[in-house]
């Protein structure tokens, strides 16, 4: 979901009820000015060319009727001020509490990091948050080069993240599903493809998937899984991306350490399938060009070892 | 008067192609083949014996890009080149910005340096970077003491820095170092 008619917490409920009383009231006033505006250009009025000086009463019954829609437009913008300022309030009202995510914004991919009082316990990944259903969820913001913005749109508004400058705001989904998410601040030459998800589950899903995020991974037992992590480790993977449990552990890239549990290859580029990432790592600067990520000149044998790999961290 | 119209044609056509001749500077290799290695014998001194055989290339693949160069800035902060180059400046490695080079300073033996590392603490970045990715660290690190086309480098720094702009940085003459003494080592 990603469209701002189809609001999934009680803020973007608040901004969707204030957008359709603006689009009703105001449409209301221009069908209204429009019909006068044609009543005036088509009726006759005198019988002569030139203008008509109208006599004295007829000129301060004029005066009246302009003064009071000059007073009916006032008042009205007065209410939609009022009406807004609200509405900013209710946003901006901070609970103070709840789960709190952390997100980076990087040329041209999100890092989130679940916070947690004990350092060993908090969660890396990319691109994918899940929330919990009905629960304030804080969001911290930071930019790790230029400006960008995040924006889900059935979720909240937008909010800058700024390099050097933290900001904080916070929804709740009060319905669950996947909600798609966007760049909302021009950073570069891939701004476009540069969008995230956030999925909202129950609380007892978010849990179970809280609790693998969290686990490391064991060296596999497959000999081709096994190969394909020696690939990650020894052709320049490692030198970039982490994966936990592994001696993989750069801050360059994303996070790759539940890889294959994301729907997306890089940040909504492609869908997350064996096809797109063997495309992806050959030949990334042809998906999306100018992304940090170098052309990996792979043979077929490591290449498939590596992506088999890849795909198997759930 | 057609000799004014004829210069004045002259004069299109020369800014048209200065102006594509610019574009080449900011042109974004983005989608070009793997780039190869400088390939087996990097003469590391300028030393021979008999006749010279080997003559060094002087210009690297991405030494008159700007793109390649600020890529080439950005690797050199993510892959920590500061721990011991300091932007340059040198601390536990040597400085970069000056005009002394241990190792050499044509773009095969920077390439060589940091694709086979070197003793006293530099690492080998071969396998761990790619081809592409060293070639455009050999074309920021040329930049840093002027070794690069002037029009190649940005007229601003992205830092506070104590020193000119990256274009005004004169070109410098490189000199050979050879290693430090015995008692300016660790």
């Amino acid at each position: 979901m990603h469209s701002f008619f189809h609001p999934g917490s009680p803020h973007a409920n608040a901004v969707a009820h204030l957008w359709w009383w603006m689009f009703g009231v105001g449409g209301a006033i221009w069908i209204g000015v429009t019909l006068v505006a044609l009543y005036a250009a088509f009726t006759r009025r005198g019988s002569g060319d030139g203008l008509v000086e109208p006599p004295a009463a007829e000129h301060r019954r004029i005066e009246r009727v302009v003064s009071a829609a000059t007073f009916v437009t006032i008042l009205i913008l007065a209410g939609f001020l009022v009406y807004d300022f609200s509405v900013g309030r209710a946003l901006a009202a901070h609970p103070q509490r709840g789960l709190t995510i952390d997100v980076t914004g990087h040329q041209w991919w999100w890092e989130v990091t679940y916070e947690n009082p004990d350092p060993s316990r908090r969660l890396v990944t990319a691109n994918e948050m899940h929330v919990p259903v009905g629960e304030p969820v804080q969001f911290t913001l930071r930019a790790a080069d230029v400006i960008h913005s995040f924006w889900a749109p059935s979720l909240d508004g937008k909010r800058d993240l700024i390099p050097g400058y933290t900001s904080s705001f916070w929804f709740t989904a009060d319905t669950a599903g996947v909600y798609r998410g966007q760049c909302a601040e021009f950073c570069g030459l891939e701004h476009a493809k540069m969008a995230f998800y956030i999925v909202a589950d129950p609380r007892p899903r978010f849990e179970a998937w809280l609790k693998a995020a969290s686990q490391s991974h064991q060296a596999p037992a497959d000999p081709t899984l096994a190969y394909g992590e020696r690939v990650f480790l020894a052709s320049g993977c490692a030198t970039c991306h982490s994966i936990s449990g592994t001696q993989a552990f750069a801050t360059v890239g994303p996070n790759l350490s539940h890889f294959a549990s994301r729907s997306t290859i890089a940040a909504g580029t492609l869908t997350n399938t064996s096809v797109n990432l063997t495309r992806w790592i050959l030949n990334p600067q042809v998906v999306k060009p100018g992304v940090g990520m170098p052309a990996v000149p792979l043979d077929s044998g490591p290449l498939t070892a590596l992506v088999a790999y890849l795909e198997s961290l759930k | 008067m057609p000799s004014v119209a004829r210069a004045y044609r002259y004069v299109v056509v020369a800014t048209v192609f200065a102006t594509a001749a610019a574009c080449e500077r900011e042109e974004r290799r983005l989608n070009e083949p793997p780039l190869s290695t400088p390939g087996a014998f990097v003469p590391q001194s300028p030393l021979q014996p008999g006749p010279t055989l080997v003559a060094d290339t002087t210009e690297g693949p991405f030494d008159d890009n700007a793109y390649g160069t600020a890529e080439g800035q950005k690797l050199f902060g993510q892959m920590n080149c500061s721990g011991c180059h300091a932007n340059g400046g040198g601390n536990m490695g040597p400085a970069l910005m000056d005009d002394q080079w241990i190792y050499g300073s044509t773009p095969n033996q920077i390439f060589a340096s940091i694709a086979e590392g070197r003793p006293n603490g530099m690492p080998s970045w071969r396998y761990r970077l790619t081809n592409q990715q060293i070639w455009q660290l050999v074309a920021y690190v040329r930049s840093l003491s002027g070794l690069t086309p002037k029009g190649a480098r940005p007229a601003r720094d992205d830092h506070m820095m104590i020193k000119p702009a990256p274009n005004q940085t004169p070109n410098a003459k490189p000199k050979n170092a050879g290693l430090p003494g015995a008692s300016q080592r660790p």
